[in-house]
């Protein structure tokens, strides 16, 4: 079989979940190959190999601080060796900037937020949402090797252990790959909470919750659930909550088990970033919401009276 | 300083865009991508703070997207350049990138200007393959975006995991987000002063851009398209003091709790 090449990013510790779901995904393209950076110690490389991957490959590299476009050459360089079928890589923004500027070097085509890719007799069959994730597309790339940016969720990791052979190889960079400089970076205090991207449950809040505080209660209510918090652009905008749980176009897209919507209206920028959420559940005062549209079960009443019944009630049947 | 900003005419949010039957978006009744009005609006920006700044705005689309050039014109800036060819309908974002890389090499500028992502295709590759095809640094997906005298642009950019602040030294491509700073509404004097100011309407061939290269000989090709059906009509119950409760046992049914 020929090898494909999976982009797993700096490893850090574990293996991130999206990284077992891109080597789910490589499995039934051909023989992965992992390429990744960081500690890539004996832990990390014993996980990819359960999950396939057949090569490791540890880009090593002394620059504290590179930026991920630094990774473009040495991933082309690779790209030429190894002749893949398909490189695979996180739809993310670092991710698809990745795929951007390696489909040019190799003057080829590329495929962003993959929900979901598949072998066929012309190559990958990659399936995407278009416009706020009303259409369902089926697209392949028919120039040069495919590069794929796949999203997080995408598919459920699944276990096929095999011991993987590991090379390692330093990371040169070029004057040119030097020009956008690293001024700083600042690491976000976790919340303990699962990532937005990748939690089963998403609890959301707008600009019903009224002040910043009021997220405490969606806390509660996370917490409770086990799930992630989100909140709409008018939520972030009045500075209730960071910007990195906005949910939405210009936010991160989220396609939970359960999606909670609270003091949302629904705007259809919103919508963009939840509606392929498998069970949707709002909560507004107001029975004209849009958001009531894309409900499987919606409250018309003040959350702050129904959330906090509903945390009695769930600790009552916890209880 | 010599600014070019890339826009994108797209179908308007508003209602549910629509594919023709070759698999592209219908452009009929288009407008200026919501998000590129950012990237329009730091240029102008810059012209109020750096004496002797021109902007330019640029698209690649179809006869229809001169729309999306008179808007942004009307918001402020020079000039404008619009690339249209009936051999680039179809193209994907290599040949889109391929198209402005060629344009941009012709108007010089110091600074190229993109929205983090369009409003139909959404990908962010283009801001990125611009770079790449230009050897310039990218600054991109900036929440905040400054220039100092010495040439160099600053940029936040905030990831998922880190806030980054990086910079680079002119000529640049910088992409920006909606936190950057709300757009200004073009004036009715700007709407007035557009229609006067120059529109350039550039071919492949003036840009020696292969035909070839493009449109039909996308590197991607779409197989199928299907409308997802709607989502069933759901439960939605009126708080009567037991709104809570009940929701609470919707998602025990669901088995959430
Ligand atoms: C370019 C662009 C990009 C955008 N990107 C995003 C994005 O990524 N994500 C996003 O979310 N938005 C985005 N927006 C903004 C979007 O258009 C809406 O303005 C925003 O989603 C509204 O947020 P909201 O629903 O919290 O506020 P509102 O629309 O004001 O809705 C608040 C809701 O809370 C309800 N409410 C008030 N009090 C209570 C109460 N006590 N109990 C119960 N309900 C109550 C009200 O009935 C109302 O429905 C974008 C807009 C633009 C122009
Ligand atoms: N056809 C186009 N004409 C001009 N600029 C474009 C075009 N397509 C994309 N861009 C620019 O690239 C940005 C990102 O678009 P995209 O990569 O399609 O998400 C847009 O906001 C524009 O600034």
């Amino acid at each position: 079989m020929s090898d494909v090449l999976v982009l797993v990013g700096h490893i850090a510790g574990q293996v991130g979940k999206p990284g077992l779901e891109l080597l789910t995904l490589a499995r039934r393209l051909g023989d992965p190959v992992v390429v990744c950076a960081g500690e890539a110690d004996e832990a990390a490389v014993e996980t990819l190999g359960r999950y396939g991957a057949e090569r490791v490959h540890v880009i090593e590299s002394d620059e504290p601080q590179e930026y991920p476009v630094a990774w473009v050459r040495a991933l082309a360089a690779l790209t030429a060796d190894v002749r893949p079928v398909a490189v695979l890589t996180e739809s993310t923004p670092d991710g698809r900037e990745i795929a951007a500027r390696l489909s040019v070097r190799l003057d080829g085509g590329v495929l962003t937020d993959a929900v979901d890719v598949q072998a066929g007799p012309d190559g990958p069959v990659v399936t995407q949402w278009a416009f706020a994730a009303g259409y369902t597309v089926t697209s392949r790339v028919v120039r040069g090797v495919p590069v794929i940016a796949v999203k997080p969720n995408a598919v459920v990791p699944s276990e096929a252990p095999v011991t993987p052979s590991v090379t390692r190889g330093a990371l040169v960079l070029e004057e040119a790959d030097r020009r956008t400089r690293v001024v700083s970076r600042t690491a976000r205090e976790s919340t303990g909470r699962p990532q937005l991207t990748e939690a089963d449950i998403v609890v959301s809040g707008g600009r019903g919750l009224g002040g910043a505080e009021q997220f405490a209660l969606l806390e509660r209510l996370a917490d409770a659930l086990g799930g992630a918090v989100g909140a709409s652009r008018a939520a972030v905008d009045s500075g209730w909550y960071p910007h990195t749980h906005q949910v939405g176009q210009t936010g991160v897209t989220v396609s939970p088990q359960l999606y909670l919507a609270v003091g949302i209206s629904g705007a259809i920028q919103h919508r963009a970033g939840m509606q392929t959420s498998k069970t949707i559940v709002a909560v507004n005062k107001d029975a004209e919401a849009p958001i009531f549209e894309l409900a499987d079960y919606g409250v018309v009443g003040d959350l702050f009276e129904v959330v906090p019944q509903l945390l009695d009630e769930v600790a009552r049947r916890r209880a | 300083m010599n600014i070019v900003v890339c826009v994108k005419y797209v179908p308007d949010t508003g209602s549910q865009p629509r594919f023709t039957a070759e698999h592209r978006v219908d452009r009929a009744g288009g407008r200026l991508s919501e998000l590129d009005e950012y990237a329009v609006e730091q240029a102008l920006r810059v012209v109020d703070t750096v004496p002797g700044t021109r902007v330019t705005h640029l698209t690649v689309g179809p006869p229809a997207a001169a729309e999306a050039l008179r808007r942004a014109l009307a918001m402020g800036g020079d000039a404008a350049v619009h690339v249209s060819d009936d051999a680039i309908a179809g193209s994907d974002a290599p040949a889109t990138a391929l198209i402005l890389a060629a344009a941009l090499r012709r108007l010089s500028p110091d600074l190229v200007l993109c929205a983090m992502a369009s409003t139909d295709g959404g990908t962010s590759l283009v801001p990125a393959m611009l770079a790449e095809h230009l050897e310039m640094p990218q600054l991109t997906f900036a929440s905040e975006m400054s220039l100092d005298e010495g040439g160099t642009v600053r940029i936040r950019r905030e990831a998922a995991s880190e806030v980054r602040h990086l910079a680079a030294g002119l000529p640049a491509v910088v992409s920006v987000t909606d936190r950057i700073g709300d757009p200004r509404y073009p004036s009715f004097k700007g709407i007035m002063a557009a229609k006067k100011k120059p529109l350039e309407t550039w071919s492949l061939a003036d840009l020696g851009v292969p035909a070839g290269r493009v449109g039909a000989a996308a590197a991607t090709v779409v197989d199928q398209i299907t409308a997802r059906p709607p989502r069933a009509a759901g439960t939605i119950v009126p708080d009567e003091g037991e709104g809570g409760r009940r929701l609470a046992g919707f998602l025990s049914e669901q088995k959430f709790i």
